[in-house]
């Protein structure tokens, strides 16, 4: 159990009431900070300045740019299904405040961090937003929406599973399940234990959260925006919401998952602040990736989602399930030093599937 | 235990409350003459092809093209599943279990080399 220290963590109901109230703050403030540092980070990369109008270093952008989105017109087009069109936002919206409820913000606190299925809960309802996200291409009643909503449950079909096996070979090491469990069993963070792990996980939460080059379903050069189309004001404030919550929730799992969770050096009461720097790290590496590589071409992406991870991150989870049994201590866990087997194993890996596979050839045969 | 679904389910309440309060708030701004009024109009009301005028509906048939990875998938996914309850009890399972669990991939992953060699990963 975590250690307890106030009252109002011992009170059910105040307990509800203050991680109900704290997580739902942290969402909305999060993703405000996420959008006006991703637009920060790019100008840099793009060789350009950001934001910077509106307070100083632009700080004030998102707030701008939520007051604008709140006042536009609500257009719902004349052929869409209504009710679905309403609803498809919230959908989208409702799994990642839910995925937070088992995150540990802060020396093991949070809403519900001793779950016992807290990482299994995480997978099942991080892949629910999906569902909002096509009933919204679908609902729209129009054809490059509908794409867009096609094409991002083939993508989420794809990357769904080298996500779940890379989840694997951390329980394996952990031995639990329960976030706090993961966290407290890393006394080496799992990034070292396990790199083809964190690179695979890293990977297909790119893909799962839609972003960078796995942006598919919204490439404007293809299908104008995807399934946010026929989207306005509000709603569509909420589509952008839950995209960058949902890119917020993947950097804090991955932060549980594989650097430590709020553990790191120093007083224990910085547990948060650690918290928050490696939910920025992880953040940030999915801003390079998004920023450095081209869009992959759907074939492409199927192809490597099937071909390349899905093989790997099987292959990954059976050496962690060797070297918990053979070098692993009597109550589980791999010694430290798997690192200096770990990281040779999966550049070679990672080398030799390159090799071995290939996609289908320059172009795509297209027959009805 | 009890307590903590019991904690679970009432968080599930108030994030739905929470996410159906988000367009309310929009529509409560409107209707108190704060934000823009909604003005439909025929050409406004159409659905955005790029400015064509759209032809015909959205909702038809048409060849989604991923009808042989969701079946793919289902089976891999059912395979993750049931490496869980074995991930979580590695060690006292031993050199038994990892063989068992083994030999049960290899099985189902015997349907994944049929699905590839057959080109059915081949996105065409």
């Amino acid at each position: 159990m975590a250690p307890i220290n106030f009252w109002v963590l011992d009170n059910f109901w105040a307990h509800l009431a203050l991680f109900g109230i704290a997580i739902i703050a942290f969402v909305l403030l999060m993703v405000m900070v996420f959008i006006w540092f991703e637009r920060r980070a790019f100008g840099p990369f793009q060789l350009r300045r950001g934001p910077n109008r509106a307070s100083p270093w632009g700080a004030l952008q998102p707030v701008a740019d939520a007051i604008k989105v709140l006042l536009k017109e609500d257009i719902v087009p004349a052929v869409a299904d209504k009710w679905v069109h309403f609803i498809a936002p919230i959908i989208g919206f409702l799994p990642v405040l839910l995925i937070f409820a088992v995150v540990p913000f802060h020396r093991g606190h949070g809403l519900l961090p001793d779950m016992n299925i807290g990482i299994l809960y995480v997978v099942a309802i991080s892949a629910l937003g999906v569902v909002g996200v096509f009933m919204a291409g679908w609902a729209s009643g129009n054809k490059y929406s509908l794409l867009g909503g096609m094409r991002v449950i083939a993508q989420m079909v794809s990357y769904e599973v080298p996500l779940v096996l890379s989840i694997i070979s951390v329980v394996l090491v952990a031995g639990t399940l329960s976030m706090n469990g993961i966290v407290a069993a890393q006394e080496v963070p799992y990034f070292l234990l396990m790199p083809l792990g964190f690179i695979i996980f890293l990977i297909a939460a790119m893909a799962e959260i839609n972003r960078g080059p796995f942006d598919l379903l919204e490439a404007d050069s293809e299908i104008v925006a995807g399934f946010h189309i026929e989207y306005s004001g509000m709603k569509f404030a909420m589509f952008y919401l839950a995209e960058y919550g949902h890119a917020l929730a993947m950097s804090a799992i991955a932060a549980t998952l594989f650097f430590g969770g709020w553990k790191g050096p120093g007083d224990v009461y910085l547990g948060i602040l650690w918290f928050l720097l490696k939910i920025f790290f992880i953040f940030f590496l999915l801003i390079w990736a998004r920023v450095t590589f081209p869009r992959l071409r759907v074939d492409h992406l199927m192809g490597f989602g099937w071909k390349f991870l899905f093989p790997l991150a099987l292959a990954n989870v059976f050496i962690m399930a060797a070297e918990v049994i053979f070098w692993g201590g009597a109550d589980g866990g791999v010694p430290w030093w798997v690192i200096f087997v770990n990281f040779p194993a999966a550049i070679a890996l990672i080398y030799l599937w390159s090799r071995l596979f290939k996609f289908g050839g320059g172009r795509v045969d297209v027959t009805a | 235990m009890l307590a903590d679904y019991g904690l679970l389910a009432l968080f599930i309440i108030v994030a739905i409350l929470f996410a159906t309060m988000l367009p309310l708030v929009a529509l409560a701004l409107r209707l108190a003459g704060i934000g823009a009024k909604r003005k439909p109009n025929p050409h406004k009301d159409t659905t955005y092809e790029c400015g064509v005028q759209p032809v015909g509906k959205a909702w038809v048939q048409f060849n989604f093209r991923y009808y042989f990875y969701a079946l793919v998938f289902v089976v891999l996914d059912v395979l993750t599943i049931f490496l869980y309850p074995w991930a979580t009890d590695v060690k006292g399972l031993a050199e038994f279990g990892l063989a068992a669990v083994a030999v049960f991939v290899a099985i189902v992953c015997t349907a994944y080399v049929y699905a590839w060699r057959k080109g059915l990963l081949e996105w065409k």
